[in-house]
This record gives C-alpha cells, sequence and structure tokens, in this order.
C-alpha cells in the first residue's frame, strides 16, 4: 500500500516564532577547513520588493566534497565541526548574509563530479511550498560542465552562480521570486 | 559507482500549485517560470541530521514553558512520521508554532487585537522515536481574522515543520481540526486540488491519547516522500 505524502502550506508570516531556535548563519567556525565564503544578498518578489518575511535553509558538503550524513559513502574526510546546515533570516530590507566554507565537488547522475554548489529552499509567507534552488560559484570552470547547470537555459543559468564584489571572498547572490530575472527553481 | 535512488514525486494535484490567486500573497511572490526537474544526487538524497543535542525534551510540551498555566483547552498532538510506503521516519525534527488560545501569535508582525497568553510562547519542538511517533501537549489555538479579503478568518491550525532523512524530503505544513466550520473558506487550506489530499491535512479526534480529565488528544500522521527503487549497480 502507497500512502500520500502530506500536502504542503505555507510558512505564513510569524514562523520566526518556530524556527529561529535552530538559526545558523555561520556555518563555518574558525577551524574548519577549506575557503572562507561570505554569501549576501536579497530577497524580491515580482514587483522589485523587497521579501522580509523570508526563510533560508542552506545544505551543503564539507571542502572535501562530503556530505555529513550515512548516505554519503564517499572514502573522504569528514569534519567533526562542519554540519552543513545553514537556516538564515531575512531582515526588513530582504537581505541576507551567511559566511560558510566553498564544498568540494560532489558526484552527479552521470558519474562525473558536480560543480561545487549550495542547495538552498527558500520558505516565505505567500510560498505555498518552499522553492529549491542552488548557487553556484563564480569563475569555476567545472560549472561549464555541471549536469544541473546544464539542464538550465543558458540565458537563465546565471541566477543560479553568484557574483564576485569588490571584497575578496564576499559574494553576492540573490533570490528573486518572479519576473524577467526570476531566479531558476527546481522541482525537487 | 553506485547511482543514487532518488525520492518520489508527488501525484498531480497532491501538493498546491505555486501560485493560488485567492491566496493572495501568492501572486507576486509565486514563481512565474516553469521549474526545472532536478534529478536527485547525493546533495538532495542527503541532508541535515539533528540529534538529541539540538533539542530540548521538554519542548515538547508548550503548556510548561512558564511558571503558570497557559489558558485555553489542554490538547495532546500525537502522530507518526512516514514515508510513502508506511516505513517510520525516526529521529527526524518536528518544529511547531502556533497561536495562543485567543488567535494572537507572539510576533511583533501580529497586530490582532486579542490578548497575550504571558504563559505560553506558542513554539516547541521533538523529534520522532525510533518508531516515527511523536507527541506534543500544547493548546487548541484560536481562529484569526487576517487581511487577505473580507471577513477572512483563519481556521484552527498548528504549523509543522519536518526535515525527514534527506534534503528532498523537506516539507512544511499545518495541521488543523476536524469540524471547524472556516475550512471551506480558507484559502490556503483549500490551495490544493486534490479533496483527499486537502482533508488530510486535518487532525482526528483521538480517544486514545486523550487523558481523563486532563486533555483532548487529536491525531496528526505526516507522510514524507518515499524512496524510489534502488537502482541496480552500474
Amino acid at each position: 500500500m502507497s500512502l500520500q505524502p502530506t500536502t504542503s502550506q505555507t510558512v505564513g508570516p510569524y514562523f520566526t516564532i518556530g524556527l529561529a531556535g535552530r538559526r545558523r548563519s555561520e556555518l563555518a567556525g574558525a577551524g574548519v577547513p577549506g575557503e572562507k565564503v561570505t554569501i549576501a544578498g536579497r530577497v524580491l518578489d515580482g514587483d522589485g520588493k523587497p521579501v522580509p518575511d523570508a526563510l533560508l535553509e542552506i545544505w551543503q558538503a564539507n571542502s572535501h566534497g562530503k556530505y555529513a550524513h550515512p548516505e554519503d559513502n564517499q572514502n573522504k574526510p569528514l569534519d567533526e565541526s562542519f554540519q552543513g546546515y545553514g537556516r538564515i533570516g531575512v531582515a526588513e530590507n530582504g537581505g541576507f548574509l551567511f559566511t560558510t566554507i566553498k564544498p568540494g565537488p560532489v558526484p552527479g547522475p552521470d558519474g562525473e563530479l558536480q560543480a561545487p554548489h549550495i542547495a538552498v529552499s527558500v520558505f516565505a509567507r505567500g510560498l505555498l511550498l518552499r522553492l529549491v534552488t542552488r548557487i553556484y560559484f563564480p569563475q569555476e570552470a567545472a560549472n561549464a560542465d555541471d549536469y544541473v547547470l546544464n539542464l538550465v537555459e543558458p540565458g537563465r543559468r546565471g541566477t543560479l552562480i553568484a557574483r564576485k564584489t569588490a571584497v575578496q571572498g564576499a559574494l553576492e547572490w540573490n533570490v528573486i521570486l518572479q519576473g524577467a530575472d526570476e531566479t531558476v527553481f527546481f522541482d525537487c | 559507482m553506485t547511482s543514487i535512488a532518488g525520492y518520489r514525486r508527488p501525484a498531480p494535484g497532491t501538493q498546491p500549485k505555486h501560485l493560488h490567486p485567492p491566496y493572495v500573497s501568492s501572486i507576486k511572490r509565486a514563481p512565474s517560470k516553469p521549474l526545472v526537474y532536478l534529478p536527485h544526487t547525493l546533495t538532495e538524497v542527503t541532508g541535515p541530521l539533528f540529534g538529541k543535542e539540538a533539542t530540548d525534551v521538554k519542548a515538547c510540551d508548550l503548556t510548561r514553558q512558564h511558571s503558570g498555566e497557559p489558558l485555553g483547552e489542554r490538547i495532546i498532538v500525537s502522530g507518526r512520521v512516514l514515508d510513502e510506503d508506511a516505513r517510520p521516519v525516526p529521529h527526524t525534527l518536528i518544529e511547531v508554532w502556533q497561536a495562543n488560545a485567543a488567535g494572537r501569535y507572539l510576533h511583533e508582525a501580529d497586530q490582532h487585537d486579542a490578548p497575550l497568553d504571558p504563559n505560553f510562547i506558542g513554539c516547541g519542538h521533538t523529534l520522532t522515536d525510533a518508531a516515527g511517533r511523536y507527541r506534543f501537549v500544547t493548546i487548541r489555538p484560536g481562529a484569526y481574522p487576517w487581511r487577505n479579503h473580507h471577513n477572512a478568518w483563519r481556521p484552527a491550525h498548528i504549523h509543522f515543520s519536518i526535515f525527514g532523512l534527506a534534503f528532498a524530503t523537506r516539507l512544511v505544513t499545518q495541521m488543523y481540526f476536524p469540524g471547524d466550520a472556516l475550512l471551506p473558506y480558507d484559502p490556503i487550506f483549500n490551495c490544493t486540488a486534490d479533496e483527499q489530499a486537502r482533508n488530510r491535512l486535518i487532525s482526528v479526534f483521538d480517544w486514545e491519547s486523550t487523558i481523563l480529565e486532563q486533555a483532548l488528544g487529536y491525531r496528526f500522521d505526516v507522510i514524507l516522500s518515499g524512496r524510489e527503487a534502488t537502482p541496480m549497480e552500474r
């Protein structure tokens, strides 16, 4: 017998009551190996207005490309102090910022390595289901051959790739929920 | 190299569409372009796991977070987290949040003119046990008005957030109460086309968990996506 998965519902406007307890915007402490990065951006709606009541959740591998999860049976080291989980609230101006390390590459569906990426869930009032997207890294040679990026029409791939800023290690990546510059969201 | 067994996708109509115009907040926030189908990779079949160190055993009783008792009707909300094959999802984190008995959230954005309860925050969490079971003690939340449409009132509900064992199984939903007269009018409850899928969001009154002279029991099972058959080794 097969059961039907429970229907998704919006987090509504008051989710901080229940979800603030496990907020984490610093994913990697001082001792965690890897290239430190700060990723900052804004969540904007179809009118380009800030979305203040959104929440991002992050899932990523460590710098070796290993997930802290029993199903990752790759022969790569785990970092005891790095879980790869983040939960980041958005400010009144739609802004968010988190710090982490750049993940290493993990295997893709074609048996080749995927380009380094961070999985993101977006929750907000008005979203009846979470939105799933990814953050890739700029000037990364592996992006050109990445299995998932190549599923996306070329003109929209840029929405998934963070941009360098004037500050070393600081990247910009925005979530545009709707419109001409809409971020690519996945059917996950 | 072993290929990855992904998680199953929902049957048509059993999940909301992103754009549901009767829910006004979805109009400017729903994506307008088609979603890109993502084959599940190691990224999606793994996900954050939370152990006892990340949780507080007392957080499953929302009526014992202060010196006094919250006002309202004490209830037990319990059930199981299962996958589509009815296999328990063990040791997974459930977070809940809700309004108080008067229909007021402890949140600065909630301007409803109903009293706050100094003995009720409306926030709890727990881990499922090895059999996927969970149990909260709380009070029945009140209905409250919102500005979605003329004289709009949300039916009583408790928000549930569940991780499951993988990024792909992440779920946030709302649990409703049987016989609530507001359900037929609520655009959030009614955002899903499939009536049976909708109705599974309504908890069931449960004698089994009802405690004599103490609290009524409601049962709410949560079903997460099930696993595809394991592919052959390549």
